[in-house]
């Protein structure tokens, strides 16, 4: 009999496929090895009661129990006469039908990525060839698929019964559709950012408790739609929220794929925070390179500077959203008129209004710092929003001045007035305003959505400490001498040459 | 083949491993000791192109574990330090399982899987789910999914670890016949026993630095001295040990027997024998004093605590 050896080299196969080619016969690669994992996670869920019960009654048992509950508001909306409230109301039924088992998804998800981790059979799998997108699609699937196939049989056997029974309410064919893939988003935007959580943490529970991060906006969430769908003339919104629901599954398959690695999987020992750690990777990402005495000007040169350039992307996506945001302004500007002709008989009122300002502003230098506070506060509070957002809402922040100003340069245009003395208003100051806001965003926008795509060579936490210490370093370096340069120059000389072009 | 050189891996600001470099060739097996948190598991895992090495670098059956991470996992069997099995699984699932991933081709999927289990005596265990094995039998299957896909190289964590002394056995068995078929082979163990009975080289590793390596003669040659030899004779050496004492290093006598120390036995215990045998003693016996491979990593052990104690700041 041939040795244990002899028999397994017999069976010998070519092993080896290059790595990162993208074909193809990649595609069906990576697709082939996800289906694996999911059928034996999906079987692995099938067996266990604790997962299957709420499931079975969920799907089945809860969607009679909702339609016997919609019989009795039917029976009790018909005799108090509010029956025209029905098409409003009913409604709610089936999507409760259909979110409650998808919520499942949560479950099963963070059981999956965690669990799995915390009882060690993750690494058996991570020393094979699977590429951790195989790994994170075949885990994503196999945590959405019995969930949702749950929630679309539990919302088939609710509108069978309803399309089989007595009851007059039938949901129109459009509201279902809407329920559906609303359903399903939901179930996407839990498990992408069960993924996320699962990748913060050692252990299952850790991770629920981390899992409040997802529970509590998915619960807002459905309030919210529930609110939409209570009014048939609004339900076109509910189109809107799934496309935003959507564009935050892109953020969070994006951030989860780049989290779900082996080296985040594996590297991270214990759920510590690491305070010394964190503060001396912040500091010295502000302060520059360790070892060597402080100097404002190596500090400019080779953390500051630096750290501007590296912005150069973020920034170009800042510039382009303010250029957006003024262009659009100035097309509503034609939409909704202002009467602003009438003020081209009233100019010597507006000369004397703007001259009570600027002396106003001769004799109170506070000006300044008024000036200078308003400005810092904004990108203060872009930079806080964009930190939970993804950086969406502090570009928002910063957008939306630059709209305001492209509808009132549209107005003071279409009146036929000259914008002269409006760009005016703005050009001395913004000079040095607008640069100091398109890099604060910048690095605001950075410091939201570093963590949906670390560099390679960081981990999620050290990328996001090198973002805050960016952050810093900019503010304090460049925006901030920007900022009180210019509300000198908004108190100081714009009112100046406005009241010069004024007077001509 | 693998190949490690100045090997490191950081953790934030603590440095798992640091300046790992060996070699180990093919039809060889390479063991690392060392205790509990010294950096093994951590250098498997970098091995295995799970972890990246914050510096040096390392290739594995000749591929670079950065650069081309899949074609070493694909040529890599790997015995992880926690068996990790899905417990409600059934033996033969779970192998089919990996044989999926590991792309084998249904004919060697359907029959590789019961030729090992049949070889480490598991036949009779593929059709029970795995919670109900015991955790020699895991261990054992465990081991059977490193070779799974025939690699040319494993990486084996502590691969007798829970095992009863027979089964050990028949596994300790099995890796010399994988190393007798050309593959590299690399081991961590506590088990100083089997990385005696098992490696061509040894290293080990303390707070993520190899602190020795060598073949176990070249170790207990460093590290205990040269071979201690005991001889047995019938009545008292009286002045015959005076002329031995020009020959050898004697370190211990007793009414009949002596010990001495000798680098070069070969050389010396024939002269040693003639000698006594000129000078009328008989000789009952002369053998070499054993010394075990724990006798020389404790040694070792205690030489590098030393040198970390004297190199501190007071």
């Amino acid at each position: 009999m041939a040795s244990l050896s002899e028999r397994m080299t017999q069976d010998r196969v070519p092993l080896v496929e290059p790595d990162g080619q993208w074909s193809r016969a990649a595609v069906a690669r990576t697709l082939r090895h996800a289906l694996i994992i999911t059928r034996r996670e999906v079987r692995d869920s099938l067996r266990d009661w604790r997962i299957m019960t709420p499931i079975f009654l969920l799907t089945l048992i809860f969607p009679l129990l909702a339609n016997e509950m919609t019989r009795i508001f039917t029976g009790f909306f018909e005799d108090n006469g509010a029956e025209d409230l029905l098409p409003s109301l009913l409604p709610l039924m089936p999507m409760i039908v259909g979110f409650f088992p998808v919520s499942i998804s949560l479950v099963i998800a963070l059981e999956t990525f965690v669990g799995e981790k915390e009882r060690r059979s993750l690494e058996p799998l991570l020393s094979t060839p699977l590429t951790n997108t195989e790994l994170y699609l075949g885990k994503s699937f196999a945590a959405m698929l019995p969930p949702l196939l749950a929630s679309y049989s539990g919302m088939a056997i609710y509108m069978g019964a309803l399309i089989l029974g007595e009851q007059q309410w039938r949901p129109a064919p459009l509201l279902v559709v809407q329920i559906v893939l609303l359903t399903t988003a939901q179930a996407l935007m839990m498990v992408t950012g069960a993924v996320v959580v699962s990748s913060q943490t050692t252990s299952t529970r850790a991770a629920n408790l981390l899992a409040s991060f997802i529970i509590i906006p998915m619960s807002l969430l459905v309030m919210l739609e529930a609110t939409i769908m209570v009014q048939p003339h609004r339900r076109s919104l509910l189109w809107a929220i799934m496309a935003g629901v959507l564009v935050a599954v892109i953020l969070l398959v994006r951030m989860g794929a780049r989290l779900f690695n082996r080296e985040e999987l594996l590297g991270r020992a214990l759920d510590q925070l690491n305070l010394r750690w964190i503060g001396r990777t912040f500091w010295q990402g502000v302060r520059g390179p360790a070892g060597e005495a402080f100097s404002l000007r190596r500090w400019y040169r080779r953390s500051v500077f630096p750290a501007a350039w590296g912005l150069r992307g973020s920034a170009a996506v800042v510039l382009i959203c303010v250029t957006g945001a003024f262009v659009g302004g100035w097309i509503a500007a034609g939409q909704w008129r202002i009467p602003l002709d009438q003020f081209a008989a009233n100019d010597k009122t507006l000369l004397d209004n703007l001259r009570s300002w600027f002396d106003l502003g001769q004799d109170n230098p506070h000006l300044v710092v008024l000036a200078l506070a308003q400005n810092a506060r904004v990108l203060l509070a872009a930079t806080l929003l964009g930190m939970f957002t993804f950086g969406v809402m502090g570009l928002v922040l910063v957008a939306v001045p630059f709209g305001i100003l492209g509808f009132i340069l549209g107005q003071v245009t279409i009146a036929g007035l000259s914008p002269l003395p409006f760009l005016l208003a703005v050009i001395p100051h913004g000079a040095l305003e607008i640069p100091a806001i398109v890099l604060a965003g910048a690095a605001a926008l950075r410091l939201g959505s570093v963590v949906t795509r670390p560099p390679a060579d960081l981990t999620a936490s050290e990328a996001w400490l090198a973002a805050a210490a960016d952050v810093v370093k900019i503010g304090v370096g460049l925006v901030l001498p920007l900022l009180v340069l210019a509300a000198l120059l908004e108190v100081t000389l714009t009112p100046r040459v406005v009241e010069f072009v004024l007077t001509l | 083949m693998i190949e490690t050189f100045e090997l490191c891996k950081d953790f934030k600001d603590f440095r798992a491993v640091d300046r790992v470099t060996f070699t180990v060739m093919p039809g060889t097996i390479f063991a690392m000791l060392g205790p509990n948190g010294a950096g093994k598991t951590t250098t498997v895992r970098m091995l295995t192109s799970i972890l990246k090495p914050t510096a040096g670098w390392a290739r594995v059956a000749g591929y670079d574990v950065v650069a081309q991470p899949t074609a070493v996992r694909a040529l890599v069997g790997v015995l992880t330090e926690q068996h990790g099995l899905y417990e409600r699984m059934k033996g033969e699932e779970y192998l089919d399982f990996f044989a999926r991933i590991y792309d084998l081709p249904p004919e060697v999927r359907r029959r590789r899987p019961r030729q090992l289990m049949e070889h480490f005596g598991l036949g009779d265990a593929l059709d029970k789910r795995l919670g109900e094995y015991s955790k020699g039998m895991k261990q054992k299957l465990a081991l059977v999914r490193a070779m799974l896909h025939d690699p040319p190289v494993l990486l084996l964590d502590e691969p007798t670890s829970a095992m009863d002394p027979q089964s050990a056995k028949l596994v300790r068995e099995a890796i010399k016949e994988l190393r007798r078929e050309e593959r590299t082979i690399a081991i961590t163990t506590h088990n100083l026993i089997e990385a005696e009975d098992l490696a061509d080289h040894i290293a080990v590793i303390r707070q993520g630095r190899i602190i020795a390596h060598g073949t176990f003669a070249e170790l207990s040659g460093r590290f205990v001295g040269a071979p201690l030899m005991e001889l047995r004779l019938t009545r008292h050496l009286n002045g015959a040990i005076d002329t031995l004492r020009e020959m050898v290093t004697i370190v211990e006598t007793g009414d009949c027997w002596l010990r001495y120390r000798t680098p070069d036995p070969a050389l010396t215990n024939p002269q040693v024998i003639r000698r006594l045998t000129g000078a009328g003693l008989d000789i009952v016996t002369l053998s070499e004093v054993s010394r075990t491979l724990e006798d020389v990593y404790l040694q070792i052990v205690a030489e590098d605590e030393g040198t970390a104690s004297h190199g501190q700041p007071e």
